[in-house]
């Protein structure tokens, strides 16, 4: 779809809005409505649509889907290791207040972290879930399973 | 009390039912999902608006609010949220390959494959 | 570092270990992670076991937010006992399962382990938690990576299968999710202990008794109790070898588990009896399940849809010992709990043996296979034995806990039915001994040979568990009855 202008303007002016707008709503979610999963699902989607106009070699291009399965992975290992850190320095399993001196600051440090991974991982997870069924359908494509009607489609 | 102030949850009952009804009786799996994730949503609804309180403000922590509605409901249910969209996926990835290894998705199609005969030995 | 703060990493090392072995590439690596991770989880699951028959409970606040804000761990001697088994059963399965997993699942091996970590920290989480939302996030961690374990299976049916358990265990879950809605609108807490507090003061309530049903039959169809087992056959048959001795040594325990904390530790064991029918209800589907359960075995010819059966009778049997409602019926379930996932396990272990070597788990590619492979039919055999029950094995001393409990509720009919269905079971494993024995091996039966140690020693480990804990019941008996009396005295 990246022949037709229209559609290529659009998405050039709103997908990097779009992506500020997740990262907004990431790193606010500590005190005001937003946090990881909010923020992982707008990021994925200005992805998504980045992939439906350029095509999926282009997105795959900006990000291999060995890294996005990588991030997944590293975004849980982020929050268990922010939950861990607090039982290393003597507080509970995602206790956050051992981690700073000031307890505001240290709940505020705690959550933007945990949120972090969070977020990395909701991002990385929608982007794959769209992926790996993207990916099968030009796999299929490929092979020649394609039904007729959805090749009328595309 | 009247019939009306009861509404979220003859709105619950209805979807509930309904999403219910689709799971039992069609055969196509992606319907299947579909009546899954109806039947997910009326559940999500009991708990929201069971968190509403009248008269509340968001719960958020500002000037001149004292009344505001519960938010443990809608954190609950964002966890369950994020478990119907996993349970979602899951349920198309199985359904793509079944599409992929038998040809239907359609429990007719899958039944006179024979999927409960036992002559197709385990390979 | 003391118990309590130790004690919910038995749930943590399996989670944390769950996106690193996702991670690490080929088949050594993930596997070594999976199991030493496994491993630990035992470790401290055993600690906590010792812990708690020291102090009684232990608490663990997450976060540091106490209980009724923050989400809370609350171990008794209930949860460690299920804990313990489900430890054990993951530690010896995935040392065992290396060569299975080999075979069945070649590809993307990280990928499996992580789901088989995530399945057993979610059955764990189940466990410890004491927050019933919690109950509901954790069993759906593992009932998603126990539906994608079950499509793993190399059978195209396992897909089928896979789909029909994730309809039906959704249903289940949303049903239990509608359930703690209907709690969490009457008293405004999710806290198990909270709750138990806070429900006697409402007294009779028409929302806590639809909660209630919705809870109890929502768990009963991950429980598999007859008449809501459909999903349950076919998902063991399909599976990869691995995945189905691990579900059926511990899925099935952990929903009653969950369930028996529903009914006797958040409601008071006096309100749930009085406010449903749930003594003659557990009878009547325990009996169900028992003979239906064992008849429908008796008419498999696949070996592990025929253990899949007899899983049903089995949770009629652990159904039944909570119908009396008494510490000893309890107790009796408690035992039957452990017990089963023993044998079921060994039996399952066995099945995945014969199937690695044999290529087929027909009743048909059986014939004479004992003269082939001795030690695994031998093993087979034993582990049949427990189940049909004949002493000195563990479930002979379940089956005569339960007719105990029986005779004690004053329900002696039932122990006729009880031998009448351990009499089925009978014909079932002795039509297994009669073909892999009695019968002279097909001529154009495929060259097989006993399996390697590796394989065997786990499956004679949990044959001869079959055999001590049915003479040395200290373990056991002492485990279940400290968990009946904990599930008893804690709503009461």
């Amino acid at each position: 779809m990246k022949d037709n202008a229209i559609l290529v303007i659009v998405a050039r002016f709103l997908i990097p809005l779009v992506m500020l707008f997740g990262l907004y709503v990431q790193f606010h979610g500590e005190y005001s409505p937003g946090g990881g999963f909010q923020a992982g699902v707008l990021f994925a989607a200005a992805w998504i649509l980045f992939v439906l106009i350029y095509g999926l070699e282009t997105g795959l291009r900006v990000i291999p889907l060995r890294v996005i399965y990588s991030f997944a992975c590293l975004g849980v290992l982020l929050y268990c290791s922010v939950g861990l850190l607090g039982v290393i320095l003597g507080g509970r399993f995602l206790d956050y207040q051992p981690l700073l001196a000031s307890p505001q600051a240290a709940q505020q440090a705690g959550i933007i972290l945990v949120e972090f991974g969070v977020g990395v991982t909701v991002a990385s997870v929608v982007m794959m879930v769209f992926l790996q069924f993207a990916r099968r359908r030009a796999l299929s494509q490929a092979a020649g399973l394609e039904l007729d009607q959805e090749q009328d489609r595309s | 009390m009247s019939a009306l102030s009861l509404f979220n949850y003859w709105a619950v009952i209805g979807l509930m039912m309904l999403g219910y009804y689709c799971v039992i009786v069609r055969g196509n799996m992606i319907k299947k999902i579909i009546g899954l994730g109806i039947f997910q949503t009326s559940v999500f609804i009991l708990f929201i608006s069971a968190g509403k309180v009248l008269g509340g403000s968001t719960p958020i922590l500002r000037e001149g609010v004292s009344v505001y509605s519960n938010p443990l409901p809608h954190v609950l249910i964002l966890t369950a949220i994020v478990v119907g969209v996993a349970t979602t996926a899951v349920g198309l990835a199985i359904a793509v390959r079944v599409q992929e290894a038998f040809g239907s998705i359609n429990d007719d199609d899958l039944d006179r494959l024979g999927y409960d005969s036992q002559d197709e030995d385990a390979a | 570092m003391n118990l309590t703060e130790l004690m919910p990493f038995s749930v943590l090392i399996p989670l944390i270990a769950a996106p690193l072995v996702a991670l690490l590439p080929g088949r050594v690596a993930p596997w070594l992670v999976a199991s030493a991770s496994a491993i630990s989880a035992l470790a401290i699951a055993v600690a906590t076991w010792i812990g708690v028959s020291q102090a009684g409970v232990l608490r663990y606040a997450f976060g540091n937010w106490p209980p009724p804000i923050g989400i809370e761990y609350r171990v008794d001697a209930a949860n460690a006992f299920v804990a313990l088994l489900i430890t054990a059963m993951a530690a010896i399965m995935l040392i065992w399962g290396r060569a299975t997993v080999n075979r069945e699942v070649p590809e993307r091996q990280g990928a499996f382990y992580a789901l088989f970590l995530l399945a057993v920290s979610g059955l764990l989480g189940i466990t410890l938690t004491g927050d019933i939302f919690n109950v509901f996030v954790f069993l759906e961690i593992s009932s998603l990576a126990t539906y994608a374990l079950i499509a793993h299976g190399g059978d195209r049916r396992a897909l089928l299968a896979a789909f029909r358990y994730l309809i039906m265990g959704t249903v289940g879950a949303t049903f239990l999710l509608i359930g703690i809605g209907f709690l969490y609108i009457m008293t405004g807490t999710l806290n198990m202990v909270d709750l138990a507090e806070r429900l006697p003061a409402i007294g009779e309530s028409r929302a806590l008794q639809v909660g209630l049903a919705f809870i109890v039959v929502g768990l009963a169809l991950k429980l598999a109790l007859f008449p809501l087992h459909l999903w349950l056959p076919n998902a063991y048959t399909y599976a990869p070898s691995l995945v189905s001795a691990f579900i059926a040594a511990t899925a099935t325990k952990v929903a009653l588990y969950v369930m028996l904390r529903f009914i006797f530790t958040v409601f008071a064991p006096e309100y749930s009896f009085s406010a449903l029918p749930l003594a003659m209800a557990f009878t009547v589907l325990a009996i169900g399940a028992m003979f239906a359960g064992s008849w429908l075995a008796l008419l498999q010819d696949n070996l592990k849809r025929l253990l899949a059966y007899s899983s049903v009778a089995q949770v009629g049997y652990m159904v039944l010992g909570v119908s009396f409602g008494t510490v000893l019926g309890l107790s009796a379930s408690f035992l039957h709990l452990f017990n089963h996932g023993l044998m079921k396990g060994a039996l399952f272990v066995a099945a995945g043996i014969i199937f690695h070597q044999t290529g087929s788990v027909r009743l048909d590619s059986l014939r004479g296979l004992g003269r082939v492979m001795p030690w695994t039919l031998t093993g087979l055999a034993l582990a049949g034995l427990s189940l049909i029950g004949i002493p000195p094995t563990a479930g002979f001393i379940s089956k005569w806990y339960l007719i105990s409990a029986a005779i004690d509720a004053q329900q002696t009919w039932l122990v006729v039915l009880i031998l009448l269905s351990s009499l089925m079971a009978l014909a079932y494993i002795a039509r297994l001994v009669e073909l892999a024995w009695m019968q002279p091996r097909p001529a154009d039966a495929p060259q097989v040979s006993e399996a390697p140690i590796g394989l065997l020693a786990p499956l004679w480990l949990l044959v001869l568990a079959n055999f001590y804990f049915g003479i040395d019941t200290r373990l056991t008996v002492g485990g279940a009855t400290a968990a009946a009396e904990a599930l008893l005295g804690m709503g009461g």
